[in-house]
């Protein structure tokens, strides 16, 4: 294979790591919010129900989830999907797997709110969402920041899982080349990527925590 | 029902024709009764507060002087009893002994009607100081960010805090956060004003600053609810003493009544005591 060849590969899979990436974060972390809710109302019902889906999510590998929501739609309902559709069961399977966390996430960061934090804002008549948008949101939002960078740096990682169900994302497409040229290179420029892409991630999650730091 | 139709009238007549000298009762508080699990922190309690009037609740610790002030304000539900702002009900006990509070369209009203400040402030930290005082009139009563700013201004200079405008919370002493913690409640205008223990939480050379600012609000003759543990200071300013024991009003009367020449047994000793532990601070 000609080098342009395989960088082309390696880009596009590099492409398809960055859209799972993005696609994940942008979705599932109001999801996780909803989620959060869930597992917080007083409705015995949903908390229960939200209290189970966090859990499967939590305790079974990801990429068990992936092949579910990939081959599940066949295999229990005998619907046939497009070929665009692996993508989606990716995206699916990211989607509720990330929110699971974050739910968490959010949830710690709302219970360290000091309790006179929400009376103040019902005493001077904040409706409920209003107090959470403008009072709650912005303090938990800072609180949770650390461990949501956490989160980031795992899905960057956990992108390379989508190629359980072939879709061909970054580690696929190096490994793919790898075999082909009997070369370890492509794995190794995998590795940077990954390196590169967290580097990132960490600077500009560095950056907004000191951006959100003007108080105390 | 029919109560509160006739403090509505009462108040029509006082405003239109201005003939009938009779007081407002901006808050009325019937038998009310409040129990953390088993435990009775409300007695059948019954206390009114006429417009202008400035009311010193004081007693000893775990008396239930902050719970009274608590459920007054619906920050926690009262177990039984009638609670009614300007003649409106914001709740009553129904025949089966519930306490039911009012809609919530009326109870936004009925919440504008009251403000709170507390013990250890409860500002916002992440927002400025003029933030903190302005937010609320801007979100709250939709005024304009111009006209909010402005009524801001002339509160945080009438609290000596005019060059702190831009401070955050953490920047400033706790007696200056008290104080914005006062403005922020001022800014709102409410028509009465309730203290839990505002001074309790500074350090005793920063209690002057904020009881300075509480006699001012009382010589303008401020409807407000002061549960304090300054019994002299509260002896000077106010004009309604209550002074509660064990979940329930001891005695209640003037502070001279109160303080000088009170009836019961029990105040005379928390009295007598208060005055052993100042001398004893004093040598």
């Amino acid at each position: 294979m000609e080098w342009t060849m395989i960088l082309t590969k390696l880009g596009e899979g590099m492409l398809v790591s960055i859209e799972i990436f993005a696609w994940t974060l942008l979705l599932s972390l109001p999801l996780g919010l909803l989620v959060a809710f869930g597992r917080m109302s007083g409705n015995v019902f949903l908390r229960g129900f939200v209290k189970f889906y966090i859990s499967v999510m939590r305790g079974t590998p990801l990429m068990l989830q992936l092949m579910v929501f990939y081959y599940g739609p066949f295999l229990l309902f005998h619907v046939s999907l497009p070929g665009g559709y692996r993508f989606i069961a990716v995206l699916i399977g990211f989607l509720f797997n990330y929110a699971a966390y974050f739910a968490e996430i959010d949830r710690s960061g709302m219970e360290s709110i000091p309790k006179g934090q929400y009376e103040a804002a019902a005493i001077l008549g904040y409706s409920k969402a209003q107090a959470f948008r403008k009072i709650i949101l912005p303090q938990m939002v800072r609180r949770t920041l650390p461990a949501v960078t956490n989160e980031m740096i795992t899905l960057v990682k956990d992108t390379s899982l989508a190629q359980v169900i072939s879709v061909s994302e970054m580690f696929l497409a190096a490994s793919a080349i790898a075999a082909k040229e009997a070369s370890m290179l492509p794995l190794f420029a995998a590795g940077i990527f990954y390196y590169v892409f967290n580097y990132l991630v960490a600077l500009s999650m560095e950056w907004a925590e000191r951006k959100l730091s003007y108080y105390r | 029902m029919d109560r509160s139709n006739k403090a509505a009238k009462q108040m029509d007549r006082t405003k239109h024709v201005g003939r009938v000298k009779e007081k407002m009762m901006v808050m009325e508080i019937r038998h009310m009764q409040k129990s953390f699990g088993n435990r009775k922190v409300i007695r059948d309690l019954s206390l009114n507060v006429e417009e202008g009037q400035v009311t010193a609740v004081i007693g000893p610790s775990g008396s239930g002087k902050s719970t009274l002030l608590r459920c007054a304000a619906l920050l926690d539900p009262m177990d039984s009893g009638e609670l009614l702002y300007l003649g409106q009900h914001a709740a009553v006990t129904n025949a089966d002994g519930k306490v039911v509070y009012a809609h919530r369209k009326k109870m936004k009203e009925i919440r504008s009607s009251f403000g709170l400040v507390f013990q250890n402030f409860n500002l916002f930290p992440h927002y400025s100081v003029i933030r903190n005082i302005i937010d609320a009139p801007m979100t709250v009563q939709k005024k304009s960010r111009e006209e909010a700013y402005w009524a801001g201004r002339k509160l945080l200079s009438r609290m000596g805090l005019s060059d702190r405008e831009d401070s955050y919370p953490y920047q400033l002493s706790g007696g200056q956060q008290q104080r914005v913690s006062i403005a922020r409640a001022l800014a709102l205008n409410p028509k009465i004003l309730f203290f839990d223990e505002p001074t309790s939480a500074l350090d005793p050379e920063l209690t002057g600053e904020i009881l300075e600012i509480l006699r001012d609000l009382a010589a303008e003759h401020r409807t407000m609810v002061l549960v304090t543990h300054e019994i002299e200071f509260a002896g000077n300013v106010a004009d309604q003493m209550v002074f509660m024991d064990d979940g329930a009003i001891v005695e209640q009367g003037s502070p001279n009544e109160i303080l000088n020449h009170p009836k019961q047994e029990r105040i005379k000793t928390f009295l007598n005591s208060l005055k052993r532990r100042r001398k004893g601070i004093c040598y």
